[in-house]
């Protein structure tokens, strides 16, 4: 089945490259915030099953039903532990800027989505850990959420609703691992962000030991336009599991990199053709594609370039949809060096609580940082790629995984390339040794 | 936890008996607000990002975190001093030692890799910035950083507060010398680019464009 | 009660139990380093991973999985084992291969799960990490390279002993374990910390190097430091006592022992009296000891009855106590006395002297009231479970007496005189507790107004219906409460014991108070050159409690026995002995030639101390009538937590201690 090409009159992020106004005024003229109250009186029920039907997955790289991870909040919040939404603005995984884009140039939209969606789950507040390098966004977001307060949307009987609703916005400070929903929620409590022990799940204990819900900015921002404009119509891009539009950030070599939305599913050739300008050097240029974000497994270019960029549909290629961060790769990169680089950035940012993460990336980086230049022997291959199978599944959080899947990508499909550069290596050992 | 390498005892002890500008006391009563009264150490980060910036202020650099100025917010939140020097070695944006007027910050992750970082570290070391170190004359402090999510405008740099995107050796090159001149270079994207859009003709919102 | 298997064993397990409790049922041994049964739950080593159905398709760290009805659990499993194996290479890819230079060799939990769960040789061949040494004190030392990231300590620190100065810090690869800016850990409980380290990062500094624990002949003993009644293991290696560890029971000390427990006793090889003395021509000079016999005889001889008085020290098992008693008695005197600090007691029977909501009861309690107590200082085991009933289970303290930072909140009332009309909130909060606990300590009992005290607190705990089993002193002496059980006290008290009329004072062991008297014949029995011997004109050389079998008392009136580890050196014999043959020498002979007939002797008159355990004891308390308050303020009984006895004075790591983390002397480093 193929997907058409999303049109501008079914995209939800007009402003995402900041054309336009991002505060209220703007927000207004594009229809954030109509009728918002109208949406709180059809109640929590409604909305919850509103967003299950239209097939809304979280937009953060796990994919959880968004409608059903809501439901899981308690109905009859107590007194003494109020439920909280959190919203997860800590976007740190290489290759995604998307978040990014929704909250400096469409921050309402999001303010909108947190009021809705803690509604509908009874909260309290909604906390927006928003990562402490967006220096200038987190600047727009505290100045949007204010004009929220001043305009009554939010706070005190928000939009007139009868609900009260606050929504705080809290800087990170540079910590990828607060992207990780519990870690986050221990930095929020003023800790070291290092992932909980699951179960409890933060449904059931989060923030504060209170019931709690954490989403990614895109999957609460699309909220309001959802019910606005239906659930079928959410429901109608993309393959069926697989719904919805989806902003694709396009980085690495392709002519035009861009952040843009367009429907899910949408085959990663057009996406490419249409958005990013082509490959850089053409389509015969390509070598590999990351295309959910450095903790999916890359893909080589034959298989990727009429594939579904969908959950689906790259879960059939042995990678994923992640964030959809397509980091694309031509045939002059050093695709180790490429890798290693990932390798780095997961020893860099473990949090070292827990063993196989805190020993395995490091290990993992140093053993990829000598494939990069050979300087290995052959047998090491086969054990990189066990250890990584030593550090997969073992860790508290999938911060261990992630650091896995690169090395493992790259060795299933990059293989010869590994061996070539170990053999010529030694080759130039050896000849030197005959001098 | 940035800059490992400690600071002298004269540097921390130069902050005894540190306290709040008028102007940051009020700014932490907003952040103490934000949170349940019982849960205030939800605001030591934020708690140390301003006193930082208030270091920095005194010193006419991106500032850093003195041990007076970790206990001094330890006391304000109730927590233990320990639990307030965890927070600061665990995240990247806490100083621990005194750092240069302007803190660049150069996003070596794959993405940016991809798109021409080591052009732009070289244009740092060209012009006598070090990795880790602060120049001489205190200008400049370089870092090599982890994505830092502009990966759609990579090549990029953090220079204090401000992002400057789709940078190559020349334009990097340019930022130094003005910064080194005092002035302000044009902060975002480098080229003829808006914001995150893909260059040239646009391939979707045209009717949305002002 | 949930039913599951482990390894096909059906197992049923109470509500709330792991899945790693689950596997101990069922007999399987599951490996771990983070998971200890008295911290909170890390689950970061990930050594305990086990296969679980249904659930996930990876493995799950069992100490932190709830075991729940129908799971399926495998700890043998291929899975299981590769998951093991991966674990202990990680842990041990950056751990030094420095096994035989590291102390925890022969104890050390990552050598023993390395043998038996790893894989034998390693595929690691980057350079391994290095990591400075941390200064923690004069009690840790650290190899902080051979860390494992386990955080026990950091979760003891800030969990048990309440003193938050123990984290990790930076991150990843590069977390560090530390104390706050690498101070001294001033906690009294520091040294747990040597035992909870699954590996040899933090060993006991003064035990640096000294000995393998297949060298040590290790004997089961009560600690005397204070009247908790530690369960302790001594260590002992030839004649001397290389280090004491905690045993673990429950009712008392749990697994801890506070440092002064640990190391105070490696003074038993100190400032000791290994001969007798004898004073001649105003000086006192080596003797026999029947030369030392002949000098007691002359020196007490022309006396009779009360001329001769006898004070027992604070470390005396109960065995030398009833001896002593006995010799008295047999002297025709009944002026002698164990409160050697004059502490005042309510009448009544055992129940108004004992601790008697007990050790482990008091975590139970909801509303407490300290009166002249510092159970930090006075009993840091007593503390760690009103830290318990605080932090865990919301108890409210109030406190009678000097601000203390006992490591919860307290809410402090004031001094002796508030307890005459108490401020409303406390007498309310008493009133309506449903386990109410009264704390008394020797700071208020041992003053001048102390029958005031009592009797304003026999009103309190009419007012708000407290019994017996609500009222506690706490003791701080460990014969103190077996001394009073075997009524070696005297009506008029220390006072009058050391007053008028005394011609010749027989002093055992009692070094805290001054005992040197005008015109008085002093004989000292004991084990340290320390107070008591001064200006004694008879030394007795005496065993200390590692070096004689003894039943002790603790405050709650638990029976315990402590054995003997080593032998005392040179010529002194263990204290029954000494008085045995004394009493021959002295013409009135003990009816006991040996430490059984002592025992059977003692078990005829109080079938209780023949028996380890609590007695029950009456609850009967007469708090008096009262008296006129003291103005002066209520002070702390113990100044000094590390120099409180002879043996802990003649510690130099007790020394050391109190200089560095009580008076701010800088540190004494070893050159090295």
């Amino acid at each position: 089945m193929t997907i058409a090409l999303l049109e501008d009159k079914d995209r939800i992020f007009t402003n995402v490259y900041g054309w336009q106004d991002w505060g209220v005024k703007g927000a207004l003229k594009r229809g954030d915030w109509d009728g918002t109250k109208d949406i709180i009186a059809k109640g929590q029920d409604w909305i919850i099953e509103q967003v299950k039907a239209s097939g809304l997955r979280g937009r953060g790289g796990a994919g959880f039903p968004t409608g059903l991870k809501w439901s899981f909040m308690p109905k009859e919040p107590r007194e003494d532990r109020p439920s909280y939404l959190v919203i997860n603005a800590d976007e740190s995984e290489p290759g995604s800027c998307k978040d990014r884009e929704i909250i400096r140039h469409d921050p309402h939209k999001l303010i909108e989505g947190a009021l809705i969606a803690g509604f509908a789950m009874r909260a309290k507040a909604a906390y927006i850990y928003i990562r402490g390098e967006f220096i200038r966004e987190a600047e727009t977001l505290f100045a949007a959420v204010e004009q929220a307060y001043d305009k009554g949307f939010i706070g005190k009987n928000a939009c007139g609703s009868g609900y009260d609703f606050d929504v705080f916005v809290h800087r990170g400070a540079g910590a990828y691992i607060c992207g990780e929903e519990t870690a986050l929620l221990e930095s929020l409590e003023g800790k070291k962000g290092q992932p909980r022990l699951k179960p409890p799940f933060p449904a059931g204990a989060g923030l504060y030991g209170c019931p709690t819900t954490v989403n990614n900015v895109e999957s609460i921002a699309v909220v309001p336009t959802i019910l606005r404009r239906g659930a079928e119509w959410f429901a109608g891009f993309g393959r069926p599991n697989n719904v919805g539009t989806k902003l694709f950030q396009l980085s690495g070599h392709v002519n035009t990199p861009c952040v843009v939305e367009e429907s899910m599913g949408i085959s990663f050739r057009e996406l490419i053709e249409k958005h990013g300008g082509g490959i850089r050097g053409g389509w015969d240029n390509l070598l590999a594609v990351i295309p959910g974000g450095s903790s999916v497994p890359l893909v080589p270019a034959a298989q990727i370039m009429d594939a579904p960029m969908d959950f689906d549909g790259l879960r059939e290629l042995k990678s994923g949809l992640g964030t959809a961060a397509v980091i694309v790769m031509d045939k002059s990169t050093d695709i180790v060096r490429a890798i290693s680089r990932i390798s780095y950035f997961y020893k860099h940012e473990s949090c070292g609580q827990c063993t196989p993460c805190r020993e395995g990336t490091g290990w993992m980086w140093r053993v990829m940082e000598r494939l990069r230049t050979g300087d290995a022997d052959l047998s090491e291959i086969d054990t990189l790629l066990d250890v990584t199978t030593e550090v997969e599944g073992h860790t508290i959080c999938a911060l261990g995984d992630a650091a896995a899947w690169p090395i493992q990508g790259l060795i299933r499909h990059f293989r010869p390339e590994l061996e070539r550069r170990i053999n010529e290596r030694k080759g130039a050992a050896l000849a030197v040794a005959a001098e | 936890m940035s800059h490992a390498a400690s600071a002298t005892p004269e540097q921390h002890h130069a902050f005894d008996g540190f306290d709040w500008t008028p102007e940051n006391a009020k700014r932490v009563k907003v952040i103490l607000a934000r949170y349940p009264e019982v849960r205030k150490q939800s605001a030591v980060m934020p708690l140390l990002d301003l006193a930082q910036r208030q270091v920095g202020a005194q010193t006419k650099t991106q500032g850093w975190l003195p041990i007076p100025v970790i206990e001094f917010i330890a006391g304000l939140l109730g927590m233990p001093y320990i639990r307030v020097l965890e927070v600061a070695t665990f995240y990247t944006m806490y100083n621990l030692a005194p750092v240069g007027r302007h803190h660049v910050q150069v996003c070596g992750t794959t993405p940016c890799m991809l798109r021409g970082s080591d052009d732009v570290m070289k244009a740092c070391k060209d012009k006598g910035l070090a990795k880790g170190h602060t120049t001489a004359d205190g200008l400049f402090t370089l870092t090599e950083v982890e994505c830092m999510g502009t990966c759609a405008n990579a090549p990029m740099v953090q220079i204090n507060d401000d992002n400057y995107e789709d940078l190559d050796y020349a334009s990097m090159t340019r930022i130094l010398e003005e910064l080194a001149a005092g002035k302000a270079p044009k902060t975002g994207p480098q080229i003829d680019r808006q914001n995150s859009a893909p260059v040239g003709e646009q391939t979707s919102l045209k009717e949305y464009m002002a | 009660m949930p039913k599951l298997t482990v390894d096909g064993i059906e197992v049923e397990v109470p509500a709330g139990a792991t899945v790693l409790q689950a596997c101990e049922l069922a007999g399987k041994e599951v490996p771990r380093f983070c998971y200890h049964e008295r911290l909170s739950i890390a689950g970061n080593c990930r050594m305990c991973l086990v296969e679980v159905k249904p659930g996930p398709p990876k493995p799950q760290a069992s100490c932190a999985l709830p075991a729940a009805e129908g799971q399926e659990v495998r700890t043998d499993s291929p899975l299981v084992k590769k998951a093991r194996e991966g674990v202990m290479e990680f842990l041990l890819i950056n751990h030094p291969l420095d096994c035989p230079i590291c102390d925890q060799g022969g104890e050390c939990d990552l050598q023993d799960q390395s043998v038996a769960y790893g894989r034998g040789r390693t595929r690691y061949t980057e350079n391994k990490r290095a990591v400075t040494e941390k200064y923690m004190g004069p009690i840790i030392k650290t190899a902080m390279t051979r860390c494992i990231h386990c955080t026990r300590c950091v979760r003891f620190a800030e969990e048990v002993a309440g003193t938050d100065e123990i984290g990790a810090l930076y991150r990843g690869e590069n977390m560090q374990i530390t104390s706050y800016l690498e101070a001294a850990v001033k906690s009294e409980l520091s040294g747990n910390v040597i035992d909870l380290c699954p590996v040899g990062a933090l060993t006991s500094k003064p035990y640096a190097f000294e000995a393998r624990p297949w060298e040590l002949t290790k004997t089961s003993g009560i600690c005397v430091m204070d009247a908790v009644g530690t369960n302790i293991r001594i260590d002992a290696r030839g004649p001397a006592v290389l280090r004491v560890l905690p045993r673990v029971n429950d009712d008392v000390n749990e697994e801890w022992a506070s440092d002064k427990t640990r190391y105070a006793p490696l003074g038993l090889s100190k400032r000791r009296l290994d001969k007798p003395y004898v004073r001649r021509a105003g000086k006192l000079e080596a003797a026999s000891w029947a030369e030392a016999f002949a000098a007691v005889k002359t020196g007490l001889s022309d006396l009779s009855g009360n001329q001769i008085g006898a004070v027992a020290g604070e470390l005396l098992d109960v065995e030398s106590m009833v001896a002593l008693k006995d010799l008295m008695k047999s002297l025709g005197s009944d002026r002698f006395e164990c409160r050697t600090d004059g502490m005042a007691l309510p009448g009544g029977g055992a129940g108004a002297y004992r601790f008697n909501t007990g050790i482990a009861g008091i975590e139970d309690a909801d509303v407490v009231l300290l009166v002249g107590a510092n159970p930090r200082w006075d009993a840091p085991l007593v503390n760690t479970r009103l830290r318990k009933a605080v932090v865990k289970k919301g108890a409210k303290v109030f406190n009678v007496g000097p601000e203390v930072d006992l490591t919860y909140p307290v809410t402090q009332l004031g001094d002796g005189a508030v307890l005459g009309k108490l401020p409303k909130a406390a007498a309310d909060a008493l009133k309506s507790a449903t386990r109410p606990a009264i704390i008394v300590g020797a700071a208020a009992l041992t003053r001048g107004d102390a029958p005031a005290i009592l009797a304003a607190l026999g009103k309190i705990a009419r007012a708000a219906k407290i019994g017996a089993e609500g009222f506690n002193v706490l003791h701080t002496a460990a014969s103190r409460v077996g001394g009073l059980d075997i009524g070696f006290t005297h009506d008029g008290g220390i006072a009058e014991v050391l007053g008028s009329g005394l011609k010749a004072l027989i002093v055992h062991g009692a070094d805290e108070i001054d005992t040197n008297l005008e015109g008085v014949f002093k004989v000292y029995i004991g084990h340290h050159g320390d107070l008591g011997a001064r200006g004694a004109d008879v030394i007795l050389p005496s065993a200390s409690f590692a070096e004689k079998d003894g039943t002790y008392v603790n405050m709650e009136g638990r029976v315990q026995r402590s054995y003997r580890a080593v032998f005392a050196p040179g010529d002194a014999r263990e204290d029954w002995a000494i008085l045995r043959a004394l009493s021959e020498v002295l013409g009135s002979k003990l009816p006991y030639d040996s430490f059984a007939a002592l025992r059977a002797r003692i078990a005829a008159e109080w079938p209780h101390l023949a028996e380890e355990g609590i007695a029950p004891a009456s609850g009967e308390i007469d708090f008096g009538t009262g008296g006129d308050f003291d103005a002066a303020p209520i002070g702390r009984f113990i100044h000094d937590f590390y120099l409180t006895n002879a043996v802990a004075r003649a510690s130099e790591v007790m020394q050391d201690c109190s200089a560095t983390l009580l008076h701010g002397a800088p540190a004494l480093e070893a050159a090295e």
